[in-house]
C-alpha cells in the first residue's frame, strides 16, 4: 500500500471524502483509518473504512465508527458552555459564552491556587485517548502534578507498563505485523507459531493500540492459539487450548506453566544464560506451583495446563497478547512478572513474531506526560502515593488513585479543592464505590467537566460544563506506538463546541502562556512532531509514516539509554528476580495471592455470596460508558446483562430475560439474565460502564447509575503491594430476582 | 447478465455486526431492519474439548447486492466493511470455484 500517493481529500459522486483517523472522542484505544463522507452542506453523511489504511488493513474494526454520524448529530450533544444554576445534581444549567466560562475557571482555580497551592487541583481523565498529552500539559501549566484516572489501583494498562519498564526495561506487546505498513506481507516479519490471548478478547475489545484483526490474521496464517478466559468467547472456541480460568488466578496459571516449561527443559537456555537475571531463584519459586496445585487454584484441568505450557514452550516465535485482566488482579505486578517470565525464558523478546518493545513513533511525544520538565521535583513528589509506592516512578507520572480519593476525604497531607474532569465519566464507569467518589468530589469547591454529552458525572459534580467536538470536527494526530496518524477535520464543529486540544490550549495559555506559545493547534502539533522532522501539514501529505523497527536491540547496544549492550534495567538483564521490589519490601519473585473475596480466602462470604463475579467484558457496540444513547449501537445491546450457566440459573431460580440483582457485601446492580453454557457454573460475568441516558438525569437518579453501575460492588482502597492492581474482575456475589415495583 | 453473489468464509466470522450496521447506514434502515443479519449458531458443547459457536451473516430480502455502489465500481457496503475480510462479492461462477477451495464457506445469491 503506497499511502503517500493517496490524497487526504477528494470528491466522489457529489460527496467530499476526507481521510482521517478515528481517535477519541467518541472513544477507542486504536487509530483506524476512516473515510468521512460529507455532503454539499458540509454535513457528515457516512463513514467507511479507509481501504488503503495499513493500521486497520482496510477494514472496519467495529461497528462504532459506522454510527459516527449518529454521535455527531445526536440531539443530546452538548453544544454550548454552560454554568450550573441549581444545586449540584439538579441538572439545571444556563448557557454562557466561552469567554465567560474561561474567565470563571481561570479566576476560581487561580484563587484556589493562591490559597492552597496548585497541588490542590486535580486534572482527571479517563482512557484519555487522545487527550492525555494536552490534559497533562494543562495540569503542569497550572502547576499541579495531578493528572489522574479515578480507578482503584490504576488497574488499566499502567500496571503492566510500570512493571515492564522496571523489570524488562520496556513495555512489551506481541508482534502481530502491526509494525509494518505492509502488515503480514513484510519480509522482516515472521508468523508467530503460537499466540496466547491472555485476559482479553481482542476481536471485541480492540485493546490498547492493538486490533483483534491482527490476531485473526495470524490465525489465518497458521498461528496456534491458547486463550485464557473465564468465558467461551469466539477466540476461545477457535483456540487449540482454551483455559477456562477462575477469575483472579492468572498469576498461579503463569507460575504453573513456567514450572512445566522449566522442568521439561522447554526454555531457551542460551537466552536465559546470556540475558536474564535470577533464573535459578525463579525456578525454585515456580517449583512451589506444581500443576496439581495450580489446577486446584485455577479450576483448569491439569492436562490443559500441561498442553498449553508445552505448546507455548515448543513454539518459536511465540507471543502473548496480554490484557486488562492482568491489571485487574490485586497483585498485578506479580501477574505481570510471571507472564513476562513466560515470554522471557522462552527467548521470545524482540524477535520477529515475538514480543516487541512499544514506544511512541519516531520519538514523538506519546500518550501523556507532556511538559513534566516544567514542574519542580518538589512538586512532582507531591503526587499521591509516590513515597509509599515507588513503582509509580516507573512509566507514566501519575498518582495512586486510592490515595487520591482518601486525601480528598481527609485533606491530609494537603487539601484537594477543585477538579478539572475531561473525557471521563467515572461515576458511571471507572470508579469503584461511586457513591463514595461522588461524596468526595461534592466536597470540592469547584468542578469543571468537558465532554460530548451530559453524563451522570457532569450532572452530579460540575459547576461548569464545556462541550467537546468529536474527531470528525477537528484536526489532530495519533502517536501511540506506530505509525504516526493524521486526524483531518471533515466538518465544522457542531454548535459552539471546541476540540479537547483547543480547550486545553485556550486555558493553558491563561495559566502559563510560555508553555503554549502556539497560535493554532496545528502549530502545537508541529512542535510535538519535531523529533520526526515533519510538520503537521507535511504529516497530512505522507500519513501514516511507519518508523523502522529494529529487532534484537539488546544485542546491539540499542535498548539501553546509556548505549550499553543489554536491556534497560539496573542489571542490564531481564530481571526475573527483581531486586528493586525486594528493596521496597515486596517479594522479588512472582507469587500467587488469592483475591480478597474468593471461595478460598473468604469462605464465610462465599457461603452468603456463592458465585464468583467477573466484570468488564467488552461489548461490540460501546466503548466503556460511551454510546449508550446511540440508537443503532444501543439496539445491539439494549440492557446490561449477566451471563450465567444453565445449572446455576436453575439453582438460583432465574431464567433467561429475568431482571435480577447482583449483590455483595458492598452493594448491588441490576442486570438482565442471559443463560449460557459459555460460563463455568460457579462464575457469572457482567458488563461495566452502564448508565441509562434515556432516564432522569437529575439526582438522585443520575441516569440510573445507582441501579446499573456494577462498581457499586467494587471497593476503593484495595490496591496491591505496589499500589497497582485491584480486583475488579474477581469478586463474589449472589443473584436474585428484582421484586415488583423495584424498576 | 451473470448472477452475482456473496461468498462468506464463516470459519473466521467473529459475529461483530459490522456488515449489519454498514448496511443500515448505507440505506438509512432503522435499527431493527437490515439487508444482512448475523446469525449465531451455538454455543453448545460437541465433545469435552470442542464447541459449536459460529457466526454466519445472512442476506435478507432487503439485500440488493448494493447495485448502486457496484455500478460505480465499489464493493457492497458489507463486503467493504467486514472486520475480518471474510466476505467476497463477484459473479457466482467465479465464487463457486473459490467455494471449492476450502471448507466452512457459504455462497449466497440473494437476487
Amino acid at each position: 500500500m503506497d499511502s503517500e500517493k493517496i490524497p487526504w481529500r477528494w470528491e466522489e459522486g457529489g460527496l467530499t471524502v476526507t481521510r482521517s483517523t478515528a481517535w477519541s472522542g467518541p472513544g477507542c484505544h486504536n487509530g483506524c483509518g476512516m473515510l468521512l463522507y460529507t455532503n454539499a452542506e458540509g454535513k457528515l453523511v457516512k463513514v467507511e473504512a479507509d481501504p488503503d489504511h495499513p493500521y486497520n488493513r482496510g477494514r472496519m474494526s467495529c461497528v462504532r465508527c459506522l454510527a459516527l454520524p449518529e454521535v455527531v448529530y445526536h440531539p443530546d450533544r452538548l453544544q454550548h458552555p454552560m454554568k450550573r444554576v441549581g444545586a449540584r445534581g439538579e441538572n439545571k444549567w444556563e448557557r454562557i459564552s466561552w469567554d465567560e466560562a474561561y474567565d470563571t475557571i481561570e479566576q476560581r482555580l487561580n484563587k484556589i491556587k493562591a490559597e492552597y497551592g496548585a497541588e490542590s487541583v486535580l486534572f482527571s481523565i479517563g482512557t484519555a485517548r487522545d487527550q492525555a498529552p494536552y490534559v497533562s500539559r494543562l495540569a503542569y501549566s497550572f502547576g499541579s502534578p495531578h493528572w489522574i484516572t479515578m480507578i482503584s489501583g490504576y488497574a488499566c494498562y499502567l500496571p503492566r507498563v510500570a512493571a515492564g519498564i522496571l523489570t524488562q526495561g520496556a513495555y512489551l506487546e506481541p508482534d502481530l505485523a502491526q509494525l509494518y505498513s505492509a502488515g503480514c506481507d513484510d519480509p522482516n516479519w515472521t508468523v508467530p507459531e503460537c499466540i496466547i490471548v491472555w485476559g482479553c478478547n481482542p476481536v471485541v475489545s480492540n485493546p490498547d493500540s492493538s486490533l483483534g484483526t491482527w490476531v485473526v490474521d495470524c490465525m489465518k496464517r497458521g498461528s496456534k492459539l491458547i486463550v485464557v478466559d473465564p468465558r467461551l468467547t469466539w477466540l476461545a472456541k477457535k483456540a487449540d487450548v482454551w483455559l477456562q480460568i477462575r477469575p483472579g488466578t492468572d498469576t498461579a496459571l503463569a507460575l504453573g506453566m513456567l514450572d512445566i516449561i522449566v522442568k521439561e527443559g522447554l526454555y531457551d537456555k542460551e537466552f536465559v544464560e546470556q540475558w536474564t537475571f535470577g533464573f535459578e531463584q525463579l525456578s525454585a519459586r515456580v517449583a512451589e506451583y506444581p500443576v496439581e496445585r495450580v489446577s486446584e487454584i485455577t479450576w483448569i484441568p491439569k492436562e490443559k495446563i500441561e498442553a498449553a505450557a508445552r505448546l507455548f514452550g515448543k513454539s518459536k516465535p511465540a507471543n502473548i497478547k496480554w490484557g486488562v485482566a492482568v491489571d485487574m488482579t490485586r497483585q498485578s505486578h506479580a501477574a505481570a512478572q510471571a507472564i513476562q517470565a513466560l515470554w522471557t525464558i522462552t527467548g521470545n523478546i524482540d524477535v520477529p513474531g515475538g514480543m516487541f518493545s512499544a514506544a511512541p513513533p519516531f520519538g514523538v511525544i506519546g500518550m501523556a506526560d507532556w511538559g513534566t520538565e516544567y514542574l519542580s521535583e518538589e512538586m512532582l513528589a507531591k503526587r499521591f502515593g509516590v513515597d509509599k509506592y515507588p513503582l509509580y516512578n516507573f512509566g507514566f507520572k501519575v498518582g495512586q488513585p486510592d490515595m487520591c480519593l482518601e486525601q480528598m476525604e481527609t485533606g491530609v497531607p494537603y487539601p484537594i479543592k477543585a477538579a478539572w474532569i475531561q473525557t471521563t465519566n467515572f461515576l458511571a464507569c471507572t470508579s469503584p464505590d461511586p457513591k463514595r467518589t461522588q461524596a468526595a468530589f461534592e466536597k470540592l469547591d469547584f468542578n469543571v467537566v468537558v465532554d460530548l454529552f451530559m453524563t451522570p458525572t457532569a450532572v452530579a459534580l460540575a459547576d461548569i460544563v464545556l462541550p467537546a467536538t468529536t474527531f470528525a470536527e477537528r484536526d489532530g494526530m495519533r502517536t501511540f506506538w506506530q505509525p504516526i496518524e493524521i486526524i483531518n477535520k471533515a466538518i465544522e464543529p457542531v454548535g459552539d463546541t471546541r476540540s479537547d486540544m483547543q480547550i486545553c490550549m485556550d486555558l493553558g495559555k491563561r495559566f502559563r502562556s510560555d508553555m503554549w506559545p502556539w497560535d493554532t493547534v496545528q502549530d502545537m502539533f508541529t512542535e510535538m512532531l519535531a523529533p520526526s522532522g515533519l510538520t503537521w501539514e507535511e504529516l497530512r501529505e505522507v500519513a501514516p509514516p511507519y518508523p523502522p523497527y529494529e529487532y534484537r536491540k539488546h544485542e546491539k547496544g540499542h535498548a539501553r539509554f546509556d548505549g550499553g549492550v543489554g536491556f534497560n534495567t539496573p542489571t542490564g538483564r531481564i530481571e526475573l528476580y527483581c531486586a528493586a521490589y525486594e528493596s521496597w519490601g515486596i517479594d522479588p519473585l512472582p507469587a500467587f495471592t488469592e483475591p480478597d473475596d474468593s471461595p478460598v480466602s473468604s469462605p464465610d462470604l462465599y457461603a452468603e455470596y456463592p458465585l464468583v463475579l467477573t466484570t468488564g467484558a467488552r461489548s461490540w457496540s460501546s466503548f466503556h460508558s460511551e454510546h449508550r444513547q446511540i440508537p443503532h449501537l444501543r439496539a445491539l445491546k439494549p440492557d446490561p446483562v449477566v451471563e450465567i450457566h444453565p445449572d446455576a440459573a436453575a439453582k438460583y431460580r432465574v431464567k433467561d430475560g429475568d431482571w435480577v440483582w447482583l449483590e455483595n457485601q458492598r452493594g448491588r446492580a441490576r442486570r438482565k439474565v442471559v443463560v449460557t453454557p459459555i460460563m463455568d457454573p460457579r462464575v457469572v460475568n457482567t458488563d461495566h460502564g452502564w448508565w441509562l441516558p434515556e432516564t432522569e438525569g437529575a439526582a438522585p437518579n443520575l441516569y440510573g447509575i445507582g441501579d446499573v453501575n456494577i462498581n457499586n460492588l467494587v471497593p476503593w482502597g484495595a490496591a496491591g503491594a505496589t499500589g497497582f492492581g485491584a480486583n475488579y474482575k474477581s469478586m463474589l456475589c449472589k443473584i436474585y430476582k428484582v421484586a415488583e415495583g423495584e424498576m | 447478465m451473470a448472477r452475482s453473489g456473496l461468498l462468506i468464509d464463516y470459519d473466521f466470522c467473529t459475529g461483530c455486526h459490522v456488515c449489519e450496521v454498514a448496511c443500515q447506514m448505507e440505506y438509512h434502515y432503522p435499527a431493527d431492519k437490515s439487508g444482512i443479519q448475523v446469525q449465531e449458531i451455538g454455543p453448545w458443547k460437541i465433545t469435552e474439548d470442542k464447541w459449536q459457536l459460529s457466526y454466519v451473516p445472512v442476506p435478507t430480502d432487503l439485500c440488493n447486492l448494493c447495485a448502486g455502489r457496484v455500478a460505480k465500481g465499489r464493493l457492497p457496503a458489507c463486503v467493504a466493511a467486514c472486520q475480518q475480510s471474510v466476505m467476497k462479492f463477484g459473479p457466482v461462477q467465479d465464487l463457486l470455484a473459490e467455494l471449492e477451495s476450502k471448507p466452512k464457506q457459504v455462497l449466497f445469491a440473494p437476487k
